[in-house]
Parts: C-alpha cells; sequence; structure tokens
C-alpha cells in the first residue's frame, strides 16, 4: 500500500501536476486561437508573438513595481502588473487590426492570404519584443516558491516520495479557472457574447439581425489581448520567459485548438490537456514510478522513457495527425475541415 | 512599360545593389551576399513551386533544407569504420523492425475489419516501438562512444561533395513523398500547421540522433569543392596572376573561391530555372494552375487532384534540399543548432511572395532582393540608429540599448516589407502572366 502511495505520489509530483500547470497554458493560447478561426475566420500566426508582447509588457511594469517596492506578499508582484500587460498588448492589437488587417476584411480576400498577413505581422512583433527586451532569458516570478515543499510533504506524511507544489503552478490553474468561466459567461450570458457566437456560427445571419461586425471583431481582439497576456504570463512564471520559446508555443497551441476543434472554446481547453497530459506522459521517465508500482521481479532496468523529451513537438504533431485523419473536425465538432 | 522590361529593370536595381555593396564595402561581401542570394533563390524557386504553381501551403521549408544539409554530411565525410563494426549492423536491423512494424500496422489496417482493428494496430505499433528501442539502442550507444569527441557517429560515403546536391534533394524527396501521402488531404490553415510542426521534428531528429550526424555537436570540415584559400596562396603560379592583376594573394585567394562557388550556384540555378519555366508553360503547368485557382472544376474535369498535390509537394520540397546541401556546402559545416523556422521558412516565404508568387523570375528576383536586405539591414539600421541618437549623452541607457538592439530591426523590416507589398502591390514585384 506504502508503495501503491509512494508511486502515486511520484506521478502526481512529476507527471499529473506539471501537466495540468501546462495544460491549463496551452489550453487559455489555444482559446485565443480558436476565437480568431471563428470570428475572423483564419489562423494567426502571430498568436505566439502576441503571447510573447504581453508578457513582456507585463515584465516590464513588473519591474517597475518591484523597483517602487511594491509586492504581493508570497504571490508574484507579475498577478499585479497584469492589467498593464493587457492593456498594452491590447492597444497594439488594436492598432494592427485598424491598420492591417480591416483592410482586407473590407475586401473579403480567401482566408489563407490573411494567414499569409499574419506571418507578416508575426514578423513585425517578434522584432518589436526582440527590441525591447532582447532575445534572452528572463525570470520575473518573486514571491514565495513552494505551496508545499518537497521536504515539507514527507515529513507530514512519512512517505519516501516528496510532492512539491510551486506557486505559479497553483497560481496557473487558479487563474485559468477563473479566465475560463468568465469567458464563458460571457459567451453564454451576455449580449455582445451571444452576437459574437451568433457572427461565428452564421455571418451573413447575424449582419442581417443588425448585429455590427466591427464591434464584434474589436470584442474578440480584446479578449484574445487579455487571453494571449495571460496565458502568456502564466507560462513565464511557471517556466521562464524567452520571445524564441513563445514562438515555439505555436505548434502546441495550434495542435490543441485543431485536436479540439477549430472554432470551438470547449474543444480547445480540451485539447490544450490533451496535448500537455501526452507531452509529459510520454518524455517522462517511469522507472520511478513502475519501481513502486511492480512486483520486484518486473521492476525495468532502463529509464522507461518513451521518447526523448527532445521530441516534444513529435507528440504533438502525432496527435494533431491521428486528429486529423480520424475525425477531421475535431474532438467537439469545429468548423469543418 | 512591357512586363520584359519591367523585370529586367528590376534584376538590374538588384545586380547594382550587389554591385555598390562591391565598391562601398568590400567585394567579399558583395559576393558573400551574392552566393547566398543564389541558395536563397533557389529556395524561393521550389516555395513557388508548389505555392505559386499550385497552391500548396508548405511552411515547413525549414525541414527540407536542412535534410539537404544532412545529405552534404552523409555523402561527403567519410566513413568511421570503427563506428561501423561497432554497430551499424545491429542499426540497420533496429530501422528495418521498426519499417515492418509500420507496415504490419497499415496492413492491418487495410485487411481487418472495423470494430477491432484499431486495438490490433495500437497493439502492433506499440510492439513493435519497444522491440525497434530494445535492438536499436545499444547500437547507438556503441556507435556514439566510438571517440565521441571527434566523431562517434557513422560518417559518411567519402563521396565528392557535389554529389550531395542532387542527393539532398532526393532525400528530400523521400520525406516529402511520405508527408504528402499523410498530410496533403488536409485543408490549407492544416497543412501549414502540420507542415511547421514536420519541420520542427526533422531539425529534433537531426539534433538528437548523433549517430547520422554528430547532432549538436555539428559536423566540421567539410569537403570543398573549391581548393583552400591557404593552397592558393601558397601556390606560386596563382600569387603571379594575381600580382598580374594588381590584387594582393590573400584577397585574391578569398574572392577566386568565392567566385567558383557562385559559378556552381549560378549553374544549378540556371537549370532548374529553365525546367520550372518549361514545367510552368507545359500543358501540366496549366493544369497546377487550373487546380490551384478551382480545385473542384478541375477535378469535375477528371483530374487527379490528389496526386497532382504529391507530385508538386516533392518536387519542390526536392529542390529546396538541393539548396539546402548548396547551403551546407558553402559553409563548411553542418550545425543543426542554427536552423530557425524564422530564417528558413518564413524568410523565404517573405522571398516569394515579395519576388512575386506563381513568376519563376520574380521567386528568383525575390530571393535575390530580400537576402540583400536582411545582409544588409543591420548596417543601415546601424547608421540611422547612430544618427537617431546623435543627441544623446554616450552613457544614456536608452542610446546603449537602442544601439545593442540594432540586430533585430531586420525581423522588424522583413515584416513590414512583407506587408506593404500585400498592401499595394498583392502580386509580388512581378506578378504572374
Amino acid at each position: 500500500m506504502i508503495e501503491f502511495l509512494n508511486g502515486l505520489v511520484a506521478l502526481s509530483n512529476f507527471v499529473l501536476i506539471p501537466a495540468v500547470a501546462y495544460g491549463s497554458q496551452l489550453a487559455l493560447g489555444a482559446l485565443g486561437v480558436t476565437l480568431i478561426y471563428g470570428i475572423l475566420r483564419f489562423s494567426n500566426f502571430a498568436h505566439g508573438d502576441t503571447m510573447a508582447f504581453g508578457t513582456m509588457c507585463t515584465i516590464l511594469v513588473t519591474w517597475g513595481l518591484q523597483g517602487m517596492g511594491v509586492s504581493l506578499g508570497p504571490l508574484p508582484t507579475a498577478l499585479l502588473a497584469i492589467p498593464f500587460g493587457i492593456a498594452g498588448c491590447a492597444a497594439l492589437i488594436l492598432l494592427t487590426d485598424r491598420m492591417i488587417y480591416r483592410f482586407y476584411r473590407r475586401q473579403r480576400v480567401k482566408p489563407v492570404i490573411l494567414v499569409i498577413v499574419s506571418m507578416g505581422v508575426m514578423f513585425i512583433y517578434n522584432g518589436v519584443t526582440r527590441f525591447i527586451i532582447g532575445t534572452g532569458d528572463q525570470n520575473f516570478a518573486d514571491g514565495e516558491r513552494f505551496l508545499i515543499g518537497v521536504r515539507d510533504f514527507r515529513d507530514m506524511t512519512g512517505l519516501d516520495e516528496g510532492l512539491g507544489v510551486r506557486t505559479t503552478q497553483g497560481i496557473t490553474v487558479v487563474t485559468a479557472l477563473i479566465v475560463v468561466a468568465a469567458l464563458f459567461w460571457f459567451l453564454n450570458r451576455t449580449r455582445t457574447g451571444k452576437s459574437m457566437r451568433a457572427y461565428s456560427d452564421n455571418e451573413d445571419l447575424a449582419l442581417l439581425s443588425g448585429i455590427d461586425p466591427e464591434r464584434v471583431v474589436t470584442v474578440t481582439w480584446l479578449i484574445v489581448a487579455a487571453l494571449a497576456t495571460i496565458a502568456g504570463v502564466l507560462y513565464g512564471l511557471d517556466k521562464s520567459f524567452k520571445p524564441f520559446t513563445y514562438f515555439q508555443l505555436l505548434l502546441p497551441i495550434f495542435a490543441a485548438a485543431i485536436v479540439g476543434g477549430l472554432g470551438s472554446p470547449l474543444g480547445a481547453i480540451a485539447g490544450g490537456f490533451v496535448i500537455a497530459f501526452s507531452e509529459v506522459g510520454l518524455t517522462y521517465a517511469w522507472k520511478k514510478v513502475l519501481g513502486y508500482w511492480l512486483p520486484q521481479s518486473l521492476a525495468p532496468d532502463g529509464l522507461v522513457q518513451l521518447m526523448s523529451t527532445d521530441y516534444k513537438f513529435a507528440v504533438s504533431f502525432v496527435i494533431l495527425l491521428i486528429v486529423l485523419l480520424f475525425r477531421p473536425t475535431g474532438l467537439f465538432r469545429g468548423k469543418s475541415a | 512599360m512591357t512586363e520584359r522590361a519591367r523585370g529586367a529593370l528590376m534584376f538590374a536595381i538588384v545586380a547594382g545593389l550587389i554591385l555598390g555593396t562591391g565598391v562601398v564595402q568590400s567585394w567579399n561581401s558583395a559576393l558573400l551576399i551574392l552566393n547566398m542570394g543564389l541558395v536563397s533563390a533557389v529556395m524561393a524557386l521550389g516555395v513557388n513551386l508548389q505555392w505559386g504553381f499550385a497552391g500548396l501551403f508548405n511552411v515547413g521549408v525549414m525541414g527540407f533544407v536542412a535534410l539537404g544539409g544532412l545529405a552534404t554530411v552523409l555523402v561527403s565525410m567519410p566513413p568511421v569504420g570503427a563506428a561501423w563494426s561497432a554497430g551499424a549492423a545491429r542499426l540497420g536491423l533496429g530501422l528495418v523492425l521498426a519499417v515492418v512494424a509500420i507496415a504490419a500496422a497499415v496492413l492491418a489496417w487495410q485487411r481487418l475489419r472495423a470494430g477491432l482493428r484499431g486495438w490490433v494496430v495500437a497493439a502492433v505499433l506499440v510492439a513493435g516501438y519497444f522491440a525497434f528501442r530494445a535492438v536499436f539502442d545499444p547500437a547507438v550507444s556503441a556507435i556514439e562512444s566510438v571517440d565521441p569527441a571527434v566523431s562517434g557517429y557513422l560518417g559518411g560515403l567519402g563521396l565528392p561533395v557535389v554529389l550531395a546536391w542532387p542527393a539532398g534533394g532526393l532525400l528530400a524527396a523521400a520525406v516529402a513523398w511520405l508527408i504528402g501521402k499523410t498530410a496533403l488531404g488536409l485543408r490549407s490553415d492544416y497543412l501549414a500547421i502540420a507542415t511547421l510542426g514536420i519541420a520542427e521534428i526533422i531539425i529534433a531528429v537531426i539534433k538528437n540522433e548523433d549517430w547520422m550526424a554528430r547532432g549538436v555537436k555539428n559536423v566540421i570540415g567539410l569537403p570543398r569543392p573549391m581548393p583552400y584559400e591557404i593552397d592558393l596562396q601558397n601556390d606560386p603560379g596563382f600569387v603571379q596572376t594575381a600580382a598580374g592583376l594588381g590584387i594582393d594573394p590573400t584577397t585574391a585567394s578569398t574572392l577566386y573561391v568565392k567566385l567558383g562557388y557562385g559559378m556552381m550556384f549560378a549553374i544549378v540555378l540556371a537549370i532548374l530555372l529553365v525546367l520550372a519555366q518549361l514545367a510552368l508553360k507545359s500543358p501540366w503547368g496549366r493544369m497546377m494552375r487550373a487546380i490551384r485557382d478551382n480545385e473542384t472544376a478541375a477535378r469535375a474535369m477528371g483530374k487527379d487532384v490528389t496526386r497532382r498535390h504529391l507530385q508538386i509537394f516533392v518536387l519542390g520540397s526536392a529542390v529546396c534540399g538541393v539548396a539546402g546541401a548548396m547551403m551546407t556546402t558553402l559553409d563548411g559545416q553542418l550545425t543543426p543548432g542554427t536552423y530557425q523556422p524564422l530564417r528558413y521558412t518564413f524568410l523565404i516565404w517573405v522571398m516569394v511572395i515579395v519576388g512575386g508568387s506563381g513568376n519563376n523570375f520574380g521567386a528568383v528576383l525575390g530571393g535575390f532582393l530580400i537576402w540583400f536586405l536582411w545582409v544588409q539591414v543591420e548596417p543601415i539600421g546601424q547608421a540611422v540608429m547612430n544618427l537617431a541618437t546623435l543627441g544623446m549623452s554616450d552613457g544614456n541607457w536608452l542610446k546603449v540599448h537602442l544601439l545593442d538592439s540594432v540586430q533585430h530591426m531586420r525581423l522588424l523590416t522583413m515584416g513590414v516589407i512583407l506587408l506593404l507589398v500585400l498592401r499595394f502591390s498583392p502580386k509580388g514585384l512581378l506578378p504572374e502572366r
């Protein structure tokens, strides 16, 4: 029994908790992608760099607050700075929309042209972010490091295995829950949210019933700015901030959105967790957990790591491919393929 | 102005820019830009085949370029005998096992009836994977432990390096065929994400499978098709000729080598350009464009859209592979850590869009022009920043920061150029005819 509990604790410590935190971050990112796809009808390649820009704004304000001696005690100061980050990100996105996307929207170009346009926007955001904050790693988490320390947990329970929950992991999950709840309340209960869903389902019908498309688009970009900044800050707190990493997040985020079904918010969340759990599960060395769970004679010699961590992109990709081949609209019936 | 005159003028401008570099900076920089411009033009031709001819949205260019680079190592480096005897047979057996497992899974999927077959296929794949790892892993560690500081890999075939160029094309084509078989049925957005992922996976494989090309330990000192500068400088005949031309031997040798590369690349580019032009004007090219413009109509006319897409995906990727092999030959080393999607995928896309998608000459022009800007934006930006910060005191943090960040102007400029062209000249500088 103790063996089993030890195994369970090791599993939670190395797989479940990191995967839940990572999954929440991916889900928030994928929600942004899926909203843009539903309302503006294109895949936004600049989303990773939007996240990077919002996070950068947050980091700059965090440094300012730290400089003034403001702190949240055990919580990271960055939480206070998030609203400023969202404002900065929203300003940039709305400016981009007015200057660039609106022109093509009026022309009703094919979606693939918008994708290419978003490639240009990606270059610009990427350049701006690197220009302001550089390419290096930025660690901006402060406050208490652990909710539960590994040693405390061992002392408390008397088990051999320790369980550590980092503050940032706790914050990630709580914040993600709040944001998702607020988003669904907005989409399902408010007038603006309902008009957004109507616009996404059937553009012509929505226009006929007097919905102002420009307003829907503006609100969408504002929500996207908030989601992208929060997702980016949570990821940055949990790991660290580096512009190139955020660009690379594009792949798992898109995989999550597509696996869930592009255009479906619920699907984006499910997809985020599917991708996160597969990535962490397949690249984790299972030796320790199996050592506890299997009888002595069957205990593995090797690391039982199914894949080297460097292949985590392959995981997102393979899941993406399987879903696309066998269920092209995604788990939650998004827009048809 | 006629199309032809417009094209000639544009190319003249780019030639002027490169010659100007030679006069203002140095002829070595000008030739460097020219050589990489030639390579970029070949890559742009490949992307133009896929996007311009057939409307396939491939953002996995980086992967095929890297495969070309891998081919250079596999073809030109001398074989490492000790590594071959240490584990090559076992390694081969492992790979054969993997292929057998996948084939068995595919066969099971086709032969069995629905219901149980999902589980059978999964079981075959899982069992095959563990068998593969059991055979493969010891072989890999045996090979990688052979003198890891200098080799630790199987080495190549020891053939002349120029053979790596077609080989790079073939390798890229083979991988593209595999990818195309699975991913080409997807709609354009999905294909884009899929190819983006595949490129990352190819890079991850090259980085991690050290037995193949040493991974991030890099392979340096690849054989060259041109003589080494130092040998030229020690060759009395060469020194005499250089003196006759009034150039000092060091400069002369570097120029000679770069010019040699340039000639070889130019020949490859010319051949590919002629082929691409012939293809564009042939019935096959017209069919491709018909499929691109209206897939449903083309299908209704009896065209096999899926097969044509696969065909052109393989061809375009092969061209990118050739370019990748040429680039690695020029660098003289394979450094998997330097492959980044912004540089090797999206920049090539900027070249094609700016040059004019669907027009081969446009793609070539875009290759030269964008490469020139990519290189020259930095010195230009430096000058602009120096001017802008002239009024600030020397220790000012803003001035220091601005001057340090000049290198990031590149990405910004490329984005602005792409958006400006898309907005004001959506068909590119040389529009499709």
